[in-house]
């Protein structure tokens, strides 16, 4: 994972002259924090509130975080692999929790749990929902990067420096109308 | 027979994975499965023989009474013999073929074993439905080994006419399929024949599946996709196209003509279409200068000939029906591959630039006018044992109405047939090569061994059942035995003694060769009748028609409903989701509730109404996000105002993505919205909006009292107290999305991912290649008007 202050500006993130380095400095406690927070509602979500959805939706918070002091490429640099194996690892992944059952003899999606003992957390009870969790998690992060990857490019001209007043179409519009 | 399945199936999908690694030894790869077939078929041969089907079964969908049964009776083991035999020899014969490696040979290996597999499915399937499955897999193996050369529009076009054909045809079959099994209690065809259904709706079902049978056999008016698949490879015409797939509705009409032919129409529509068919192939076969599709016309005329023989439920009939299968099978494949090896050596395989061949070429032209002389009925061949006892079983047990109408037909299509034979041996020897085109064919160099091998065992296998046909005794009687319970079938003979087919059999030979004799003068006879029947529409029309008008209905629907305008469809949209419910739902409204429950609820509220306001009137797009941004925070305050903590979660963050996604886009569109819109448009909004919130309001408040006249727990009650205890999870929410309603959820991802997808493709039109489009209407069209495929197809 780079750091967005000091990934060097040829790599396609934001020129450091429009960065805001208030959020920059707080992007090194928040962005973690924020991931770990994911992970706790994607763990203790069969308990109490969160879950894979929303443990997707706070990875997709951080990464707009991450957006908007860095830039696309900073989002890109975030997850090294292609957005789209997130997708088919999430479908592959709750698919299979789904249609394991049906080979070993039950019915679709039944779930089994198991309870075993770890250092700290002590006794620790998993029930197989929480794969089926994962792979939604692993899609909702998917999509997210996707969308990023879609419309999150680098417009040439920045959002805040073409505030002339003028209505016209940013200029990557233009650029992207051609055909 | 389930592991020869899974058989096909693993060596198709290796060989197509293998791609072009094998180069053409991919066909000696595919060997593997007919043979294996075959050695297992023989080993079965001999209990089967003796009346003792070998059975398996497969639960497949128990909860509907659909299992996979498969049966291999002695009718089975015809078509097996049939099926796997032609299938070793064309893998054989596609060596020679393919001589030279090209893009997609491993897939048309691969496709063609998947194919194989099919085809053994529908005749080892004694369960209606499996059958049905197998039948439509053969369609679609059918579909893409015709369009293999996914370059040529042609293939494509013909690969389009093919699946929309049969395609439609399947569709009709499953309905009949399905009526007869319900009527019937079963979908085993075993058990069917012992106790055949009859009603009116079993009338009806049988016309369907006759449908169905005749698209898939190329009957009138049905037939114009199997000319047209001649554009395929010559391999795949000789096996899909001759030998194997089209029987398939032969085959199916053959094992149901024993249970329904006295019921309803079956045995008239039956005698009408097969006699149709059969003229008409027959005529036009005698008008192709392409030795391709005269052969094609002379299998649709032949697979006419076999409706006639199997499908008017009469054992005699049927035993003549099943030596013909196996006696075309052999004469049609050979013909097929002696065309393929004059197309591959010469570049034509137009008669009018054939001008006979060197003395190399001996071999092939001794098992064309074998095969051919086979298909025309000349003694002593295997065709004419064939001719010999469809004719004999017409004159004495065709005792029902119309059988002498029948016989009258049969033998006037034989002379087309004896025509268009000598028409192909004629044409091989350049007895029509006109003298103003390229002579190519006396300098073509003679073909290799394994080219012509497969060709000249089917030469001889017509020769040896011709001379001897009490070889197949015990197959051909144990297979009528099979379709005909009751049956006492008579063994084959050569010679029958002098009769009355016999004294057919010379009128149709003598009238065959005054055909051929006068046969300038029957051209121009036949293109003077062309000219008179114009008007009527051919099948190939009929289809054309049924496209254009499919397209242009589209082409209507779709500039209605697809307006192009975003505020109508959103308009649109959204009235019908609220409106249509609502109206259901008005009659049902409850007491109305209490308004205010906490103090909270107001400011959040008025927040909500705020945003909303404001959000319709700003002028910046990108104001108007976050307006929505705050709607929707308010919300999620209010779900935690009511303690629904899972809830609010999704919605803060939901609401938080989707603001910073709206920026995104909006980037990209005019800062603010600038060209007003119509004066008309304002209050139309507006009165959209108030229906719809009053749509709304109208759900609230009758999804609150929904339940109120119901006894029983409701089920949210029920989910909260299963979830600790069969959900093993406190958060009942969760358990719900991922357990009691987890198949719902499984839908949604896949939902999530298919929108990730294309908003990914919309957002970069420029990546997609402008010049790989999918075969259109317009582009089938095109390449129908005209049915010949004139040019080489290597």
């Amino acid at each position: 994972m780079s750091e967005p202050s000091n990934a060097p500006a040829s790599h396609g993130t934001l020129a450091r002259s429009r960065r805001m380095m208030l959020l920059d400095t707080s992007m090194k406690v928040l962005y973690p924090s924020i991931l770990v927070l994911a992970m706790y509602f994607l763990l203790a979500g069969h308990n109490r509130p969160g879950g894979g959805f929303v443990g997707g939706l706070v990875v997709g918070g951080a990464l707009a975080l991450r957006y908007v002091s860095g830039g696309a490429q900073a989002v890109r640099s975030t997850f090294r692999l292609p957005p789209h194996l997130f997708l088919g690892l999430g479908l592959l992944m709750s698919a299979s929790t789904a249609f394991v059952p049906v080979v070993l003899g039950g019915s679709i999606l039944e779930h089994g749990d198991t309870t075993f003992h770890l250092p700290i957390f002590d006794k620790v009870k998993v029930t197989s929902a929480l794969p089926f969790d994962i792979g939604v998690d692993l899609i909702v992060i998917g999509l997210i990067l996707m969308a990023f990857a879609a419309f999150g490019e680098d417009v040439p001209d920045a959002p805040g420096a073409a505030d002339d007043g003028s209505d016209a179409p940013s200029p990557a519009l233009k650029i992207r109308s051609k055909p | 027979m389930f592991f020869l399945l899974l058989l096909h199936l693993v060596i198709g999908i290796a060989i197509v994975a293998a791609g072009k690694m094998l180069g053409r030894r991919a066909f000696l790869v595919a060997a593997i499965a007919p043979l294996v077939t075959l050695l297992w078929a023989a080993a079965k041969a001999p209990g089967v023989l003796d009346g003792d089907p070998v059975t398996e079964s497969f639960a497949w969908i128990p909860q509907l009474g659909i299992d996979i049964d498969m049966r291999l009776d002695a009718f089975a083991l015809l078509m097996v013999a049939v099926i796997s035999g032609i299938g070793l020899l064309i893998c054989i014969y596609s060596m020679g073929y393919f001589s030279h490696d090209k893009p997609g040979l491993a897939r048309l290996a691969g496709v063609l074993v998947l194919f194989a597999g099919a085809m053994l499915g529908v005749v080892l399937s004694d369960q209606l439905i499996a059958l049905f499955i197998f039948w439509e897999l053969t369609s679609v193996t059918s579909y893409l080994l015709i369009g293999n050369d996914d370059t040529n529009p042609r293939a494509r076009a013909a690969s389009m006419q093919a699946i929309f054909i049969t395609g439609a045809g399947g569709l009709v079959l499953l309905a009949g399929l399905i009526i007869i099994g319900q009527a019937g209690g079963t979908y085993r065809m075993s058990e069917l024949l012992a106790d055949p259904p009859t009603g009116g709706a079993v009338n009806a079902g049988i016309v369907l599946v006759l449908i169905g049978a005749f698209t898939k056999s190329a009957q009138a008016p049905f037939s114009s996709w199997l000319p047209a698949a001649m554009v395929a490879p010559t391999p795949v015409s000789a096996y899909l196209h001759s030998a194997t797939m089209v029987k398939a509705g032969v085959y199916l009409v053959a094992r149901l003509a024993p249970m329904f032919a006295m019921t309803g129409s079956w045995r008239l529509v039956v005698m009408v279409i097969g006699a149709s068919t059969m003229s008409i192939g027959g005529l036009r076969a005698l008008r192709q200068t392409d030795l391709k599709l005269l052969l094609a016309y002379g299998t649709v005329s032949q697979l006419g000939f076999m409706m006639l023989l199997l499908g008017v439920g009469e054992y005699h009939i049927a035993e003549a029906g099943l030596v013909l299968i196996l006696a075309h099978a052999a004469f049609k494949a050979a013909l097929f591959m002696v065309v393929g090896i004059i197309d591959h050596e010469t570049g034509t395989r137009d008669i009018t630039e054939l001008h006979g061949f060197g003395p190399s070429w001996r071999l092939v032209q001794v098992v064309a006018v074998v095969s051919a002389a086979s298909m025309a009925g000349i003694p002593p061949l295997f065709g004419f044992v064939a001719k010999e006892k469809a004719l004999d079983g017409y004159l004495e047990h065709g005792d029902f109405a119309g059988a002498t109408a029948v016989l009258v037909v049969i033998v006037l299509a034989s002379i087309l047939t004896f025509a268009y034979s000598a028409r192909f041996v004629l044409g091989v020897f350049g007895a029509f090569g006109d003298v103003d085109r390229p002579v190519v064919s006396r300098t073509a160099h003679a073909p290799g061994a394994v080219f012509v091998g497969p060709s000249v065992v089917l030469a001889v296998a017509t020769i040896v059942f011709g001379i001897v046909p009490g070889l197949l005794d015990d197959l051909v009687e144990g297979a009528t035995t099979a379709l005909y319970p009751a049956s006492e079938p008579k063994a084959l003979h050569l010679f029958a003694g002098f009769n009355t087919a016999l004294l057919l059999s010379v009128v149709i030979i003598v009238c065959g060769v005054l055909l051929t004799v006068l046969r300038t003068r029957v051209t121009g006879v036949q293109r003077r009748a062309s000219e008179v029947i114009r008007p009527i529409p051919s099948g190939e029309q009929g289809y054309l028609g049924v496209l254009r008008g499919i397209s242009a209905v589209a082409n209507r629907v779709t500039a209605t409903v697809q307006n192009g305008s975003l505020p109508i469809y959103i308009a649109i949209i959204i009235l019908t989701v609220t409106l249509v419910p609502a109206a259901a739902f008005a009659t049902e409204i409850g007491p109305l509730p209490q308004w205010v429950e906490e103090p909270a609820h107001v400011v959040l509220v008025a927040v909500m109404v705020a945003a909303a306001l404001g959000a319709s009137i700003v002028r910046h797009r990108i104001a108007a996000a976050l307006m929505l941004g705050a709607v929707g925070y308010a919300m999620a305050g209010l779900y935690v105002a009511r303690g629904a903590p899972d809830l609010a979660l999704t919605q803060f963050s939901i609401e938080t993505l989707s603001t910073v996604l709206f920026v995104l886009v909006l980037r990209f569109l005019p800062r603010s919205w600038r060209h007003r819109a119509p004066s008309i448009a304002a209050p139309m909004r507006i009165a959209v909006a108030a229906a719809v919130g009053v749509g709304i309001f109208i759900f609230a408040l009758s999804a609150g009292n929904a339940r109120s006249s119901v006894d029983e727990p409701s089920m949210s009650e029920v989910m909260v107290e299963q979830s600790l205890p069969k959900g093993k999870g406190h958060n009942v929410v969760n358990v719900i999305l991922v357990d009691f309603r987890g198949w719902d959820t499984m839908g949604e991802i896949t939902v999530l991912l298919v929108a990730a997808i294309g908003a990914v493709s919309l957002a970069r039109p420029g990546r997609r290649r402008s010049d790989d489009h999918a075969p259109v209407f317009e582009e089938i069209l095109d390449a129908g008007d005209e049915p010949a495929l004139p040019e080489p197809l290597r």
